[in-house]
């Protein structure tokens, strides 16, 4: 491994900025959290990163490195072409609040809008029963960290800014936990529709292929909700995606 | 108060980690207006690390178990100085937290008949610890955050508070800052509940993420109120060691509860070598038999792997100084070995350790189905903290509340793995309920604004001296190592009193840190502003170590090896002087009820 590496960080607030190179040592196994740490307290004292458990387990510090959605603190170096300056810039979908940091707080406000989960009365013993196979379906969403990576690639967000329309990925895999919980007695379908914008979304998939997580996204949450919807109400890319696999009983 | 940005609450819960949510949740379901701060974004507090599991008598694995049992290992793990009112309370009440966690919305891993599944873990007589993979912490902060959000409490994130402000005795208020535009804010309260949890960024080596620079123990300190058992720290055995950018990540114990062992260069299991006596009965002497308990053999007793934390930590040290360590300084913890016992054993590591396997694929390029681990200890957990009632969770300091990590009593000398949780879960609820109480028939009170004033002027001075000054980074580097290598695993009297030596000396510089730029988001500046806190956490273990001239739970002395039957007698207490420094006291520990002394006697 290469004894330093140039780093090509983005600088600024929301009156401008512009990339900023730093070149610093690099040691076997770090991560470009680390690289960003070390530049932070040997150059750049008030370079503003956010981040929490360093283990991906918390969802903090995602960003953009070299362009792709990435949690920093499991981005190893060594995946990287260190030859050339590894650029690190912000999630450009949201606000920038200074540096790497961005203005997070629409997803809060998004999940907010969407009904929280309403326990079915107990058993008679005060508890309830689950399958495992059945909490194993639901425990794939509930993996989410909250980095808000998918939702930083979801064009529908990032490049409409349908943000008043579409509540994005994240609270597609939310609202599917919900909805797939043997337990949750409440119904989510028609808000689905009318009120977070499942029929914006039209499987492309980006945002399954960035999840840190591995969630599938696409496939287990938002086209399975799809359906549900579709069952209940209408929408055409549930539809057309239906008649191509050949089902056409919509 | 003029000139700040003021909110009033009649409850304000600092700290957004499982028992700062639990709290907010419980103040407000009493109809009191609940503020909520917190210095990182919702949901990603500390609480969200947590991996095996969250400890409570549901007997659905072993019916064996009863809040009895779970209140004997308590103790027995605590060795016997935790306060036991807080560990009855916590036995007894755990199960129902845990239930009501599933009422809204969580989903536990299932046994064959549906219901909550439960695990081993170090120290616990039976399979105890509630579950979901090895992501049990994530999925307790997510059901209290999406549970709480739609209860009417007021959220401030990333919001740093700096002071608590008193009026006369009681306290009214708090200081703080906000991160995004470094902007001071007031919060005024009938009653404040600190749930901050720990101080591990005081240690070089430590499982602990940024936040966790002691302060609700220094705010609590600052404001009158008694910290309690700080000499008692948490080395967790297995932290990773290698590469050294991930040096001490937590490796769950949950590796060994589903039978992983430790094993030194030499191939040898040598947790065999050295079972304490008060364990003896109830661990396993043979490797056969110790794999059959972790399978769920009911007639089997446990591996020496299971040995409480602080005793396998020692186990560890004592294997890589006598040169029997792994290349980079740790042991071997293997889990691959159960292949040869199951027959879809790696895919079975997979779906136990799903976190654990990508940490070391992605961290450390090894796959642990195929290779052992390199483990070595890493400060975890701090048992001391703000002494409190056990049943109201209330400070020496009136309408001040303290609850999880950030409290001292229900863990005594060495937290059990899984306690955590639930202790968040059962003291988070009681102190939102007795703080709701305390506020209920009580007028706002005045906010000082001298004492304002004040900390303002104070927290700008690193910019002042802009970066002429010293940089923060190395104060605190230098605390930490000065922590790591004089007040860590192993302690004595001479070393103890050289770090008190360079406290001072860091004090000292720690006044003339300086940093540059704005206020907007400025790691350096926060920086500088935790060093107060770190400074004075450590001051306080550090004396308390010395003090304590014994060697019990998380805290050994090689120059008093032994443990003290006289010591088993007192907690030691610190409180601020008005000059400044720091008092000590020993707390004699009240007499045990004759009820719960026989549970202990029964379960000995
Ligand atoms: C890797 C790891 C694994 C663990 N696994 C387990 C386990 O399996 N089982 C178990 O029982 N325990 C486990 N623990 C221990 C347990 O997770 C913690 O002790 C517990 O989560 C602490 O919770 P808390 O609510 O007290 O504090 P935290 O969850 O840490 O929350 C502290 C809160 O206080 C806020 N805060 C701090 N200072 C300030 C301030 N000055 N102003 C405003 N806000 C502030 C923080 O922002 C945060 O919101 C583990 C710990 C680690 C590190
Ligand atoms: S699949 Fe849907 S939600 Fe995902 S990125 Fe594409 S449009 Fe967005
Ligand atoms: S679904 Fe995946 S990418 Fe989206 S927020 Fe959750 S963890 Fe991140
Ligand atoms: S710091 Fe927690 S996910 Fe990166």
């Amino acid at each position: 491994m290469a004894e330093s590496a140039t780093f090509r960080i983005w600088r600024g607030d929301t009156a401008g900025g512009g990339f900023q190179d730093y070149t610093t040592s690099v040691s076997e196994g770090m991560v470009v959290l680390d690289a960003v740490h070390q530049i932070q307290a040997q150059q750049a004292g008030d370079l503003a990163v956010r981040w929490n458990c360093k283990a991906g387990k918390c969802g903090s510090c995602s960003a953009e490195v070299n362009g792709n959605p990435r949690l920093m603190c499991m981005t190893r170096l060594n995946q990287l072409d260190l030859s050339a300056p590894v650029t690190v810039e912000p999630m450009r979908a949201f606000p920038l609040v200074r540096d790497l940091v961005t203005d997070v707080s629409w997803n809060y406000r998004a999940k907010q809008g969407i009904r929280p989960f309403r326990a079915r009365p107990a058993g008679a013993d005060g508890t309830w029963r689950m399958a495992q196979v059945d909490a194993e379906r639901v425990q794939e969403f509930r993996k989410c960290i909250e980095c808000f990576l998918c939702q930083d690639v979801c064009h529908v967000l990032r490049d409409h800014r349908m943000f008043d329309d579409f509540a994005g990925p994240r609270h597609m895999v939310y609202a599917a936990a919900l909805e797939m919980n043997p337990l949750d007695a409440d119904d989510r379908v028609r808000d689905l529709r009318a009120r977070h914008g499942i029929g914006y979304c039209n499987i492309t998939k980006c945002c399954t292929k960035v999840c840190p997580e591995g969630i599938t996204i696409t496939d287990n949450a938002i086209i399975p909700l799809k359906e549900r919807v579709v069952d209940r109400l209408y929408d055409p890319v549930t539809r057309l995606l239906r008649l191509l696999r050949g089902g056409g009983d919509v | 108060m003029p000139g700040y940005d003021t909110s009033e609450h009649d409850v304000l819960v600092i700290g957004a980690g499982g028992a700062g949510l639990r709290a907010a949740i419980e103040a407000s379901a009493r109809g009191a207006r609940v503020g909520l701060v917190c210095k990182s974004l919702l949901g990603k507090a500390h609480t969200v690390m947590a991996e095996g599991g969250i400890a409570a008598a549901l007997a659905n694995v072993d019916d064996r178990d009863n809040w009895q049992v779970h209140f004997a290992d308590t103790m027995r793990g605590g060795q016997y100085v935790n306060n036991w009112r807080m560990a009855e309370l916590h036995a007894k009440e755990a199960p129902d937290r845990v239930r009501e966690l599933e009422r809204w919305g969580a989903v536990f891993d299932r046994t064959d008949d549906g219901r909550i599944l439960q695990r081993n873990f170090g120290g616990h007589r039976y399979p105890r610890l509630a579950h979901v993979g090895d992501r049990t912490g994530l999925e307790m902060i997510r059901t209290l955050q999406d549970h709480g959000i739609h209860q009417g409490i007021d959220v401030h994130m990333e919001c740093t508070i700096v002071r608590l402000l008193k009026d006369g005795g009681r306290v009214t208020g708090a200081f703080g800052y906000e991160r995004e535009r470094g902007r001071f804010r007031v919060f005024r309260a009938k009653a404040i509940v600190l749930a901050t949890g720990g101080i591990g960024r005081a240690f070089r080596i430590t499982s602990n993420s940024w936040e966790y620079t002691g302060d609700g123990h220094t705010l609590a300190y600052d404001a009158g109120a008694e910290l309690m058992d700080m000499e008692f720290v948490q080395f967790h055995p297995t932290g990773m060691v290698w590469p050294p950018s991930v040096r001490g990540i937590l490796v769950t114990e949950g590796v060994r509860g589903e039978g992983g062992v430790l094993l030194n260069s030499e191939g040898r299991r040598f947790m065999f070598d050295d079972i304490p006596e008060n364990y003896r009965s109830q661990t396993a002497d043979n490797a056969e038999e110790g794999w059959r308990y972790t399978q769920g053999d009911r007639s089997a007793r446990r591996p020496p792997e299971l040995l409480t934390r602080d005793h396998v930590s020692r186990c560890i040290m004592r294997e890589v100084r006598a040169g029997r360590g792994s290349p980079h300084g740790g042991v071997y913890l293997d889990i691959s070995w159960i292949k040869s016992r199951l027959p879809s054993g790696a895919e079975h590591i997979r779906k136990k350790l799903p976190s654990m396997y990508h940490q070391f694929k992605q961290l450390a390029d090894l796959d642990i189905t195929d290779a052992p681990m390199e483990v070595g200890p890493t400060t975890h957990y701090v048992m001391g903290g703000v002494r409190v009632d056990g049943d109201t969770q209330m400070s020496s300091v009136p309408g001040l509340f303290a609850a999880g990590e950030c409290a001292a009593g229900i863990n005594g000398a060495n937290r059990l793995g899984g306690n955590s949780l639930s202790d968040l879960l059962v003291f988070g609820k009681r102190a939102g309920e007795h703080a709701a109480d305390y506020a209920a028939g009580r007028q706002l009170g005045e906010v000082p604004a001298p004492e304002v004033e004040e900390s303002a002027r104070r927290a700008l001075e690193p910019f002042e001296r802009g970066t002429g000054g010293e940089g923060p980074y190395q104060v605190q580097y230098a605390l930490q190592d000065a922590m790591q290598d004089l007040v860590g695993i192993v302690r004595n009297e001479p070393e103890m009193r050289r770090a008190l030596d360079v406290l001072a000396d860091l004090r000292a510089r720690a006044a003339q840190v300086g940093v540059g730029g704005h206020r907007e988001y400025n790691p350096a500046w926060h920086a500088a502003l935790d060093l107060h806190n770190l400074l004075t956490v450590s001051e306080a273990v550090t004396r308390s170590a010395i003090e304590r001239q014994e060697s019990r739970g998380g805290h050994f002395r090689d120059d008093f090896p032994e443990k003290d039957p006289a010591c088993a007698t007192f907690n030691l207490v610190v409180r601020r002087n008005d000059d400044g420094s720091m008092q000590m006291s020993r707390v004699p520990i009240p007499r045990m009820p004759d009820e719960l002394r026989r549970v202990i006697e029964d379960m000995k």
